[in-house]
C-alpha cells in the first residue's frame, strides 16, 4: 500500500506556500455566480408571507385575491388554519410570480385572521421568566462547599452576552426547478453532498432525482445546513408552474429573524481562590435562550474544566423568538466570555496580573504547556508588560486597558471521499462533493493535488459544489479542511500509484522506485532516468486513471487530527464621558496543525477576530416586548463593525515542526472564540469597572461607570 | 408613491427612492458626507409614471433597453432583467454597500436609485471596471491581498474602492478607513481590503 503521509516539510514544493485563492479573481471581478445570481430562462420569484405576531393561532387564511393577481403562478399556504405560531416571522404562505414586485403585491393581498396569544420575548431577568424557565438540573464535581471554605478570596459577578444573528450577506435561499421527476437545486448551502436528502424526503421523491450545484455562496457561519422550508415550498411552486425555475431568497428582515441566531448566555458566577491565585471552587447559575426550544448550557467553566470543585446550574428559557442554528463555534464564544470575565474579576480582586492568574491555573486546562507558551507570545505581541496596569489605575477621561481571552476547539476532518482522474493527455481532475464557503477550500485542494503529482497548480482542475461528485461532509465544526485534504491526498496518491504501475516497465523499474517531481516521473535516486508527466500519461493509451480516496474520521492515519488552542489579547481605549470603546489592537495567537496555505489560514483568523469585535462592540438582536418582534431586523440598527472600527489586528500562527507533525486541523471556529472576552476584559481593566453585558455600547458602558450595571 | 411636479419635463428625472426614503425620515444611501445634502438640493419632483415603462440605461458605455415598473431599483433591474449580477442585494436599504455602482462619477448604493431615474446617467458597474481588457488595478489587489472570503461584499467594496481612488489617488491609511466606511463585510476581510486599496494606489501612481 502506498504511503499517504504528508511530504516532509523540506520536500514540499507547494504545501505551506502563501498562495492566492484560485477563485479570487472571479470574486473581485464579479464573474463569480452565487445561487442568488442565477437567472435561468423563465425564472419565477417566490416571496414569503410571514407572521407579524410572536404568538398566535391562524384562524383562517384567504388567498383567493392573491391567486388572481397579475403575474402570479402559484400560492401555497404554509401555516394552515389551526397552526399555533410561536415566533414573529414564521412562514405563513408563499407566492410565486413572474417578478418579485408582483409576488410582493400578491403577498400583501393574502388575508390572514389570527387569534393573537400572549407572547414572551425577553430573557435577561430570570426572575421574570416564570413558566418559561426549564431548569436543566444541577451538576456537581468535587466538593464546592469545601472549595469555597478553602478559598482566601472570593469574587462574584453576573455576566451577559445577548442573542446575535448570523447576518449572512447572501440571504438564505435557492433557485429550484422541479421538471418532470427531477429537481435541479441551486441552494446557498454548507452541505452540497447531504442537503438533497432532506429536500427529497420532504418532496417525497427519491434523493437520486435531486441534483445540487453550488459554485460559491455568500456566508453561512453554521446557519446554512438545512433544506429550508422556503426551498421546499418553492420546489412545489415550480412544479405547479409546469416546471419553471423559482428563485427564493429571504429579505433582510426575515434573514435576521428566522434564518438562525446564536443563543444568549447569562450567568451568575462565584469563584474562590487562594491568595497565590490557585482556584479552589467555581459555582455558576446560568441561563440562556435559543428561541422557543430553549437553550443548552455553554461548556462552563471554559477550558479550565479540571477545576477540582464546581457546581453548575443551568436554565433554558423558552421565548417566542426565531430558532437557533449553529453559530461558528457553538456555545464557545459565550463560555469563553463568561469564564474569562469571571477570571479577570477574581484576578483583579487578588491584585494579580491576569496573565499570572491564568498561568497559575493552567494545570486545570487540558493543554497547559501550549497555553503558557501562547500567553507569553500574546503578551509580547501586545507589549503587555509596558501597557498593562492594575485594574482602574488609569486616570482622566480617556483610559486604556488590556485584556485576554482563550479558546479551544476540535477541528478533526469529517468523512470525505474524493476522486482523481488522470487523463492520457496529462490533464488532471479532482472531483469532490464539498463546498467552498469562501475559506479557500478550492485552493487548498489544488495545492494538495499539485503537491502529490509534482505539477503546477494550473494543471489541476478542482471540481466541487455538486452532489454528483463523491460524498463529502457538510462544512461545520471546522471539519472540512482536514476531511477534504486527507481524501484528496489519498485519491491523488492512489492515482499516482496507478500511473507508476503503467510506466514502470518502460523505465525498467518497479512502481515503488518512482517519484513525481517538477513535472516529471523519475526513478528515485536517478533523476535523469524518467520522462515528462505528459509522456507518462500518454502511456495510458485511451483509458484515464480514475481513483478514489477516503478520509475515515475513525482512521485519519495521521493526515488530520483535532485540538486547537488559542489566546487573544486586546488593547482598548475607553472614553469615560461618552462610553465609547475604541479597539486599538487585537492579537491572536493560534495553535494549529499542518497549515496548507498560510495566506488563507491567516485570513480565517483575521476574519474571526473581526467577528469577535462585532460581537464585543456592536452586535445584539433586540426584541420588542410590546410587539414581540425583532426591533433591529435590518443592517442600520443590527450593527456590524465597519472597516474603521477594528483597530489593528495581529495574527500569529503556531506554525512549528511539532505542530506540523500533528496533521491538518480545522481553523474556522477556534479563532472566533476568545476575542469577545479579551475586549470585555480590556474595558474592565481600563475603567476599573466590569461592564457586565456585551456589546460594549455606550449605554452599557455608561450604566456600569455610573453604578447602574448588573454588578454595581 | 408618486410625486407630481408640473415643471419637470423629462420623464423619470429627479425621482429617486432615496428621495422618497428621505421624505419618510429614513436615512439615505450616500457614500460620503455631503453627497446627501447636494442631492437633496438638486432634487426636483417629477411626473407621475406608472405601469411598465420602456427605459434605456447607459451601463459601462453600452445602452441597455428594458421595460421596468417605476418602483424598481437600479439594483434589481440590473440583477433581474439585465443579468448584471456583480452588484449584490444584501440590506436593500442603503446601509451595507454591497450594491455599490458609480453613477456620474459618484459612488452610489444602487438599491437606493430607481432605475427610471438612472436614465441618461453614466453608470459604471464592477463588470465594466473589472471584466474589460484593462481591469482597474484594485481588482487584482483584492486577490493579492486576500481581501475577500465568501466574496459577497467584494463587488461593492471593489467598486467603492475604485470610486474612492478616483477621488483620492494617494490616500493615507486613515483616509482609506474613512473612505470605505460605507461598506460592510461579514467574513471580516477589512485588513486585506485596507492593504489592497493602498497597493492599488501605489500601482496607479506607477501607471497601470
Amino acid at each position: 500500500m502506498p504511503s499517504y503521509s504528508w511530504p516532509e516539510p523540506e520536500k514540499r514544493k507547494i504545501i505551506g506556500q502563501r498562495i492566492s485563492r484560485l477563485d479570487g479573481l472571479d470574486k473581485s471581478s464579479g464573474r463569480a455566480k452565487y445561487p442568488s445570481d442565477r437567472n435561468p430562462q423563465g425564472l419565477l420569484y417566490a416571496v414569503l408571507l410571514t407572521s407579524p405576531h410572536a404568538h398566535a393561532k391562524v384562524r383562517s387564511i384567504d388567498t383567493s385575491a392573491a391567486e388572481k393577481m397579475k403575474g402570479v403562478t402559484g400560492v401555497r399556504v404554509i401555516s394552515k388554519p389551526g397552526t399555533e405560531i410561536q415566533w414573529a416571522g414564521t412562514e405563513v404562505a408563499i407566492v410565486a410570480a413572474t417578478s418579485e414586485p408582483l409576488a410582493r403585491d400578491a403577498v400583501r393581498a393574502i388575508k390572514v385572521d389570527y387569534e393573537v396569544l400572549p407572547h414572551f420575548v425577553r430573557e435577561e431577568d430570570l426572575s421574570k421568566v416564570g413558566a418559561r424557565a426549564k431548569p436543566a438540573g444541577e451538576q456537581i464535581t468535587g466538593d464546592p462547599e469545601a472549595g469555597f471554605k478553602d478559598a482566601e478570596v472570593t469574587s462574584e459577578g453576573t455576566y451577559a452576552i445577548p442573542v446575535i444573528t448570523h447576518c449572512c450577506l447572501e440571504p438564505h435561499g435557492a433557485v429550484i426547478q422541479w421538471e418532470g421527476d427531477k429537481v435541479n437545486y441551486w441552494p446557498s448551502t454548507q452541505a452540497v453532498s447531504t442537503v438533497a436528502n432532506e429536500l427529497a424526503r420532504n418532496l417525497e421523491i427519491p434523493a437520486t432525482n435531486v441534483r445540487v450545484q453550488m459554485e460559491h455562496m455568500g456566508g453561512g457561519f453554521g446557519s446554512k445546513f438545512p433544506a429550508d422550508r422556503w426551498h421546499i415550498e418553492s420546489a412545489h411552486l415550480s412544479k405547479a408552474s409546469g416546471g419553471k425555475p423559482v428563485k427564493v431568497f429571504l429579505d433582510r428582515a426575515s434573514e435576521l429573524t428566522i434564518a438562525g441566531v446564536r443563543p444568549s448566555h447569562f450567568a451568575k458566577i462565584k469563584m474562590g481562590a487562594k491568595k497565590d491565585g490557585t482556584i479552589t471552587a467555581w459555582q455558576s447559575e446560568s441561563w440562556s435562550t435559543g428561541g422557543f426550544a430553549g437553550g443548552g448550557m455553554a461548556p462552563l467553566p471554559y477550558v479550565f474544566n479540571k477545576i477540582p470543585n464546581f457546581r453548575l446550574n443551568h436554565t433554558a428559557v423558552s421565548l417566542n423568538t426565531g430558532p437557533i442554528r449553529a453559530w461558528r463555534a457553538p456555545n464557545h464564544p459565550q463560555a469563553s466570555f463568561l469564564t474569562c470575565s469571571a477570571f479577570e474579576d477574581l484576578a483583579a480582586k487578588l491584585n494579580m496580573d491576569p496573565i499570572t492568574f491564568f498561568e497559575k491555573n493552567l494545570q486545570f486546562t487540558p493543554r497547559p504547556d501550549i497555553y503558557k507558551r501562547q500567553l507569553a507570545k500574546g503578551a509580547e505581541m501586545i507589549d503587555w508588560k509596558k501597557n498593562w496596569h492594575p485594574r482602574g489605575q488609569g486616570s482622566g477621561v480617556i483610559r486604556r486597558g488590556l485584556g485576554l481571552g482563550i479558546n479551544s476547539w476540535g477541528g478533526a476532518g469529517h468523512a470525505s471521499k474524493a476522486r482523481t482522474i488522470i487523463h492520457p493527455d496529462g490533464s488532471v481532475e479532482l472531483e469532490i462533493g464539498t463546498q467552498d464557503l469562501g475559506v479557500g477550500t478550492r485552493t487548498v485542494l489544488a495545492m494538495i493535488a499539485a503537491e502529490s503529482f509534482g505539477l503546477p497548480m494550473s494543471m489541476i482542475k478542482v471540481k466541487l459544489g455538486d452532489n454528483q461528485y463523491p460524498v463529502s461532509g457538510p462544512s461545520g465544526g471546522s471539519t472540512t479542511v482536514g476531511g477534504v485534504s486527507s481524501s484528496t491526498r489519498k485519491a491523488t496518491i492512489n492515482a499516482l500509484t496507478k500511473l507508476f504501475e503503467a510506466i514502470a516497465p518502460s523505465l525498467n523499474t518497479t512502481p515503488d522506485q518512482l517519484e513525481a517531481i517538477d513535472g516529471r516521473i523519475r526513478v528515485i535516486g536517478n533523476p535523469d532516468k524518467g520522462m515528462s508527466w505528459k509522456q507518462a500519461c500518454q502511456k495510458l493509451g485511451v483509458t484515464p486513471i480514475n481513483e478514489m480516496g477516503e478520509n475515515d474520521p475513525k482512521k485519519p492515519e495521521g493526515l488530520n487530527t483535532a485540538g486547537a488552542a488559542g489566546v487573544q489579547m486586546a488593547d482598548v481605549t475607553v472614553d469615560t464621558e461618552t462610553g465609547r470603546v475604541k479597539l486599538n489592537r487585537l492579537v491572536a495567537v493560534q495553535d494549529c496543525g499542518l497549515i496548507v496555505n498560510p495566506k488563507t489560514a491567516e485570513s480565517q483568523v483575521l476574519g474571526a477576530c473581526i467577528m469577535s469585535v462585532c460581537a464585543a462592540l456592536t452586535e445584539e438582536r433586540v426584541m420588542d416586548p410590546q410587539t414581540g418582534r425583532v426591533l433591529n431586523a435590518d443592517m442600520e440598527f443590527y450593527k456590524l463593525a465597519g472597516i474603521s472600527d477594528i483597530g489593528e489586528i495581529l495574527v500569529h500562527m503556531d506554525i512549528t515542526p511539532e505542530n506540523d507533525k500533528r496533521g491538518i486541523i480545522g481553523l474556522g471556529e477556534p479563532c472566533a472564540i476568545g476575542g469577545i472576552a479579551a475586549i470585555a476584559n480590556a474595558v474592565a481593566n481600563a475603567t476599573g469597572v466590569r461592564v457586565p453585558q456585551v456589546p460594549l455600547i455606550p449605554k452599557n458602558v455608561l450604566a456600569a461607570l455610573h453604578g447602574q450595571g448588573r454588578n454595581a | 408613491m408618486s410625486i407630481k411636479d408640473p415643471e419637470a419635463k423629462k420623464p423619470g428625472s429627479g425621482f429617486s427612492r432615496r428621495g422618497f426614503l428621505q421624505g419618510v425620515g429614513v436615512g439615505g444611501g450616500a457614500l460620503s458626507t455631503g453627497v446627501l445634502e447636494n442631492e437633496a438640493q438638486a432634487q426636483t419632483p417629477a411626473n407621475v409614471i406608472s405601469g411598465e415603462t420602456a427605459i434605456t440605461l447607459q451601463i459601462n458605455g453600452k445602452p441597455y433597453k428594458t421595460t421596468v415598473e417605476p418602483r424598481r431599483t437600479l439594483l434589481d433591474v440590473m440583477r433581474d432583467q439585465l443579468d448584471l449580477t456583480a452588484a449584490k442585494r444584501v440590506c436593500d436599504r442603503g446601509t451595507c454597500g454591497a450594491c455599490t455602482v458609480i453613477v456620474d462619477n459618484k459612488a452610489m448604493y444602487s438599491c437606493t436609485v430607481l432605475a427610471i431615474d438612472a436614465q441618461g446617467k453614466k453608470i459604471e458597474t464592477l463588470e465594466g471596471i473589472a471584466q474589460g481588457r484593462n481591469p482597474h488595478p484594485i481588482v487584482n489587489a483584492f486577490v493579492a491581498n486576500d481581501a475577500q472570503q465568501c466574496g459577497y461584499c467584494t463587488p461593492g467594496f471593489v467598486v467603492a474602492s475604485k470610486a474612492f481612488l478616483d477621488r483620492n489617488p494617494s490616500p493615507t491609511f486613515d483616509q482609506v478607513k474613512e473612505g470605505l466606511g460605507g461598506n460592510l463585510c461579514r467574513c471580516g476581510t477589512y485588513v486585506g481590503i485596507r492593504k489592497a486599496v493602498l497597493e492599488a494606489s501605489a500601482k496607479l501612481k506607477g501607471g497601470r
